[in-house]
């Protein structure tokens, strides 16, 4: 018996959770504590998972008995399981941060009993969505954790959260219902959505019917991970909503999409030709999200802005399709889930200690609070990629494997890849020199949190009250924990990087995925003619 | 395989239209129209089982090619039950749009006009600051401060009260930094930031 089979226990038990949680409603204090434990315990068996990938390689789990290519699998490979160790870990950081502002509120008053049992369902949603086998079960996955996503972002029907909602409830429905139409025209064709034996069936389709069906799921997957033309949606509706679900949201979802992509890309249709379009529009991602970013005052939607830029940066690793490159792409994806949420984390203690998220209203936090100074600059430097921090080992992995591969438009994507981190840089430095190293008077509509504050520490008790209020322990402390979590990601950069290049490898191989799902004697086809030149170029030099 | 042309040609109608609802501004007809797409999806999905055939039970006598697929059904009625929760929701933020704004319509994102009519002009970087800025401004013009009165009067931002007076440009007209603060104030549109608690 291997731990791999109780991989359906990474779904199962958040959806217990939310079970329980919701019989729990009355009581916030034993909410919390349901809550809090079951997600701790989906983090514990999702490390021995990674384990025992580890160790004995992809195992495949048949839901209910039925034999893989009719049934539902669960698929635990090297990487969907680093893929569920890092967003459970960010998903608790999130849910203890919430639980402390919920605390701080005062929630016995007006409790929103049901934000645990949602979030709870999001978790699950997106462990079965990184664990699926087969594409209809992917899209339930989508489909759980979008749902819960429309409750979260909507959370206590204020305007401004209802207008965000129904562009977010709109945008998300279409790219759903373009999946759905995705995986009827894949089972017209192949007569299966079994992933792994899509992938040897789809291999006998021809090429117009497949670039048909590549470009479908490719345009389904762009929207929900928000890559360039399909992107304007998430600048718009992330930034309304609570600051603990801006930053699981910013964190998790978009990457469910990239992953999506990467299986779609490296499982189902290797080596097609749409490589050079999804580099040039991993650029255009990469730059117009930076340079939207640059022209908001609102950290938030600075933010969200980044986010959609630095999505491009995946999508370059995974359109170069070579061990170097995919290799990078992982290691991007799980250092950008840390990050991204611990800056949104950062923002929210923003928000309450400086009253408001416009750079425009903020300024002189470093001196207000230097361990909020602190807490921003770190994943800040971290994310603009400032030698040493994660940020920059994937940059420089992606900039060295699209060097190795030598096309101008790897070149170009190269370019557009340092300077993207530049611009990075200016927007990050515009945060920090506006919200947190001018004096509060040079704000140009200063808050009047910050005005009150240095009057409040001139008197000393009031300032040591005022403190604990504006910034409870319980939240400060899970974006430090997190924080060190990103610090830790530069610190054991190089096993992450053997993890991720082992399991880019497993992916571009595609047999141990295959074989783990059809049973040893299944035939791996070979990948198709088209990926050979790039690779060997790729290798040659 | 071969395909049914009533539904391919119903379904066709039912994606035509439902394109053409969720492009519209007002929220009803954007739930029209997503359920239209979704009824066409599951239109799309029971063609791709191929004709209508024998019930999917297991009989020794009868030929596998005479059953009907199972499957693209038991995918549909999941799509039905995932688009029945979509439009409860919908429904439930069209209530709440209506409650707050007594309006049908997607409203327009306030932060976003704003960013988009903000001039290429950075407070920050850009404004015409009168005021000496030096750190010793007193040892160099004197006691009177007759210099910083004479610079403050030259931008038209009244009358010369004193060395204190900064200008910030707002667009591009000058306004006195005491005032602008009264001006529009744009910021976070969160009335309340909490997950948990607080929500009214």
């Amino acid at each position: 018996m291997n731990i791999a089979s109780f991989a359906p226990l990474a779904v199962v038990l958040p959806i217990l959770g939310a079970a329980l949680t919701f019989l729990l409603i009355r009581y916030p204090r034993a909410q919390r504590a349901v809550s809090i434990a079951l997600l701790t315990l989906t983090l514990l068996l999702e490390c021995s998972l990674l384990a025992s990938v580890w160790e004995g390689g992809t195992v495949a789990v048949n839901i209910g008995g039925w034999m893989p290519p009719w049934g539902i699998v669960l698929v635990v490979d090297q990487f969907s399981s680093l893929m569920l160790v890092v967003s459970s870990a960010v998903s608790l950081a999130v849910l203890i941060y919430a639980t402390g502002q919920g605390m701080a509120d005062g929630d016995r008053d007006a409790p929103v009993s049901i934000f645990h049992p949602t979030y709870l369902i999001l978790v699950a949603g997106v462990s079965n969505a990184f664990l699926s086998g087969d594409l209809f079960n992917l899209y339930v996955g989508f489909e759980i954790l979008l749902t819960a996503s429309y409750v979260l972002i909507t959370l206590g029907g204020t305007g401004p959260r209802i207008r965000a909602g129904v562009t977010y409830v709109v945008v998300s429905v279409v790219s759903s219902v373009l999946f759905l139409i995705a995986i009827a025209m894949i089972y017209g064709a192949t007569g299966t959505i079994n992933m792994a034996d899509l992938a040897i069936k789809l291999g006998d389709l021809d090429q117009g019917t497949r670039t048909l069906l590549h470009v479908m799921l490719l345009v389904a997957f762009g929207i929900k991970a928000a890559v360039f033309p399909l992107s304007f949606w998430l600048p718009d509706s992330y930034p309304t909503a609570p600051a603990p679900v801006t930053a699981v949201f910013a964190g998790l979802l978009t990457k469910v999409g990239v992953y999506a992509m990467v299986r779609t890309e490296t499982l189902l249709f290797p080596g097609d030709a749409l490589n050079a379009p999804l580099m040039v529009a991993a650029l255009l991602t990469m730059v117009v999200g930076i340079l939207g970013a640059l022209a908001q005052s609102d950290i938030k939607r600075l933010l969200s802005f980044t986010l959609v830029s630095h999505i491009g940066y995946m999508v370059f690793g995974l359109a170069m399709s070579t061990v170097a490159g995919l290799g990078a792409a992982v290691f991007y994806v799980a250092h950008h889930i840390t990050i991204q949420t611990s800056l949104f984390l950062v923002t929210g203690l923003i928000e309450r200690r400086g009253g408001s998220s416009s750079m425009d209203r903020v300024a002189g936090l470093a001196k207000l609070s230097p361990v909020l100074g602190v807490l921003f600059f770190i994943p800040a430097m971290n994310l603009a990629g400032i030698p040493p921090f994660s940020g920059f080992l994937g940059k420089l992995g992606l900039l060295q494997a699209g060097v190795e591969l030598g096309t101008p438009l790897a070149y170009a994507l190269v370019i557009g890849g340092v300077l993207t981190s530049l611009l990075t840089l200016l927007a990050i430095a515009r945060v920090w020199n506006r919200a947190f190293w001018r004096k509060p008077e040079d704000a140009e509509h200063p808050d009047p949190v910050l005005l009150a504050a240095p009057e409040d520490s001139a008197t000393g008790d009031r300032a040591g009250r005022t403190n604990v209020t504006l910034l409870p322990r319980t939240m400060v402390g899970s974006t430090l924990g997190l924080v060190v979590f990103g610090v830790a990601l530069t610190v054991f950069a190089g096993p992450l990087f053997k993890v991720a290049d082992q399991s880019a490898q497993e992916m571009l191989d595609r047999s141990s995925y295959i074989q783990a799902v059809l049973g040893e004697d299944a035939p791996v086809p070979p990948v198709p003619q088209a990926a050979r030149p790039d690779q060997q170029q790729g290798g040659g030099k | 395989m071969s395909v049914n042309l009533t539904l391919l040609t119903v379904m066709g109608a039912l994606y035509a239209c439902g394109i053409y609802l969720i492009l519209e501004r007002s929220l009803t007809r954007v739930l029209l129209g997503l359920m239209l797409l979704a009824n066409a999806t599951n239109l799309l999905i029971l063609t791709t089982g191929g004709y209508a055939g024998l019930a999917p039970i297991f009989d020794k006598d009868i030929p596998a090619g005479d059953y009907n697929d199972p499957l693209p059904q038991a995918l549909i009625l999941t799509s039905i039950v995932i688009s029945f929760a979509v439009t409860a929701f919908m429904l439930g933020i069209i209530y709440r749009t209506w409650v707050l704004a007594r309006q049908d319509e997607i409203q327009d994102d306030a932060e976003d006009r704003r960013v988009a009519e903000t001039p290429s002009f950075d407070a920050e970087d850009d404004s015409v600051i009168p005021v000496e800025t030096s750190e010793f401004p007193l040892a160099m013009i004197g006691s009177d401060g007759a210099r910083v009165a004479d610079t403050d009067t030259a931008i038209g931002a009244g009358s010369s009260t004193g060395s204190s007076t900064a200008a910030v440009m707002s667009g591009d007209r000058p306004v006195r930094a005491d005032q602008a603060a009264s001006e529009e104030q744009p910021g976070s549109l969160n009335v309340d930031p909490s997950p948990e608690g607080g929500g009214k």
